[in-house]
């Protein structure tokens, strides 16, 4: 088991790239929905003000 | 900052950007077509004056002697026709290996050696495990046998 | 047929119509997308043989592939986008440019990271400056950012959608340029193992999994990409009277 983690003596290289890419999966994913709540509230927030304005 | 600097500002930055792609490719021709010299041309002196440069070619098998207990290293590399003996003195990537591609980076000395102060190995684009090469390996050096036995 | 597929096309394009499609099928794009990146990590680190060359620091190929790969895609998605919006003023088109950048400027930066990162050991160097294939992938990341900045710098959304969309096709001549260096000029980096004459040059059993990251890859980046169009078309028809009753009527 430890010796198939260890990837010969590339361990540090392999298991960083790896890492590397779940880090930029989960950047992106949070990244897309951060963005649509953020479009969605300026609007709702908006919209809301202008309804109470009338 | 106002909107307007804003915008200044970004565009600034675009421009910025757009400059160091073109500094980056100037800079990339000029180091790979300029730079890279062919090791016919160094066997004939043929070499940029006062520069470093760079030669490829195949390390020859039996050609890699290391001083004991010393990090100097003296190996040759090939471009089939003709052949440069290179000294370096430092650590040598994982895949430098006799048959190996290297591409070193370095200069003539006084005495006409080339001096590496780098070396790097390429590999190929072939990928599998090392079982199936050394079958591959061994069927081609039957078939080489092979054909010596019919002539 | 074609007519069904014109008319599929034009609802398509109707901003509502796409904003309520897309949020169907973003959950099918993340669930088979990771399913398929599950297959291939587990299968490229612990089940592919290792390389017989390159020992077990080959399986960086099944993370540098693929992103270098969609770093690509993404940037001709975003070419194609941007010519379509030129020429037949397709707002959504325009939308699915600006949602691509920064998705393929993080898989630019995944490629060239790790890229580096298998370098090191293997060829002896973190970075060759003046590489050619290196160099034009570097000028893909400043393209990326080039674009996102020059349309942070103007707030009218037609004008940035038009001087954008010139940036990326003028800068879409690197995309050819960084399949074919390897091939033109003398680089570190090996020539192609999977777009090649006579087939890839790699064995099944580590091949598999690389298509599997591929094929995960893609649709991954096309959930990513459908969530960022969605908060694009949100965005822009901000004033339009779909958004007002998806938004007041929800939450009345």
């Amino acid at each position: 088991m430890m010796e198939m983690l260890a990837m010969g003596k590339y361990g540090a290289y392999v298991w960083s790239s790896f890492g590397l890419m779940f880090i930029v999966m989960i950047a992106c994913v949070v990244q897309a929905r951060s963005r649509h709540r953020k479009m969605y509230q300026q609007i709702e927030s908006r919209l809301k003000a202008m309804d109470s304005a009338t | 900052m106002k909107p307007r600097q804003q915008r200044m500002l970004a565009v600034g930055l675009a421009a910025l950007g757009v400059v160091l792609a073109v500094a980056f490719t100037l800079r990339a021709f000029e180091e790979n077509m300029m730079f890279y010299v062919e090791i016919s041309d160094v066997v004939e002196g043929k070499v940029p004056d006062n520069r470093t440069f760079r030669v490829g070619g195949l390390v020859v098998p039996g050609s890699i002697v290391r001083e004991s207990g010393q990090m100097q290293v003296k190996f040759t590399v090939t471009d089939t026709k003709n052949s440069l003996d290179i000294f370096f003195s430092g650590i040598l990537p994982d895949l430098f290996r006799e048959g190996q591609g290297v591409i070193a980076h370095g200069s003539l000395n006084e005495d006409g050696q080339f001096e590496a102060d780098t070396v790097l190995a390429k590999h190929d684009e072939n990928y599998m495990p090392p079982e199936v090469a050394d079958s591959l390996a061994k069927h081609a050096a039957d078939k080489a046998a092979a054909t010596v036995v019919e002539e | 047929m074609f007519r069904h597929m014109w008319i599929f096309l034009h609802k398509l394009a109707s901003p509502p119509h796409f904003y309520g499609l897309a949020a169907k099928m973003i959950p099918w794009f993340y669930v088979s997308g990771l399913l398929l990146i599950a297959y291939g990590t587990i299968a490229g680190l612990f089940y592919a043989p290792a390389d017989y060359q390159q020992g077990d620091a080959f399986r960086i190929i099944y993370v540098h592939v693929p992103a270098a790969y969609l770093s690509m895609m993404a940037y001709s998605i975003m070419a194609i986008s941007a010519g379509i919006g030129l020429i037949w003023r397709m707002k959504l088109a325009h939308a699915v440019a600006a949602a691509a950048a920064p998705l393929g400027a993080w898989f630019t930066f995944l490629a060239l990271a790790t890229g580096s990162i298998w370098g090191r050991p293997m060829w002896g160097t973190w970075w060759e400056w003046g590489d050619p294939r290196l160099t034009s992938e570097l000028i893909m990341l400043f393209l990326y950012f080039g674009y996102m900045s020059l349309r942070a710098a103007i707030d009218e959304t037609s004008k940035a959608d038009k001087a954008s969309a010139v940036l990326i096709l003028v800068g879409a001549v690197n995309v050819p340029i960084i399949h074919f260096s390897v091939e033109w000029w003398s680089s570190l980096h090996q020539g192609p193992t999977l777009v090649r004459e006579g087939g890839p040059a790699i064995e099944t059993a580590m091949l598999y999994p690389l298509l599997g990251m591929i094929l995960g890859f893609t649709l991954f980046f096309g959930a990513l990409l459908l969530a960022r169009v969605r908060a694009e078309v949100l965005h822009r028809e901000r004033r339009s009277r779909w958004v007002r009753n998806l938004i007041l009527g929800e939450s009345a």
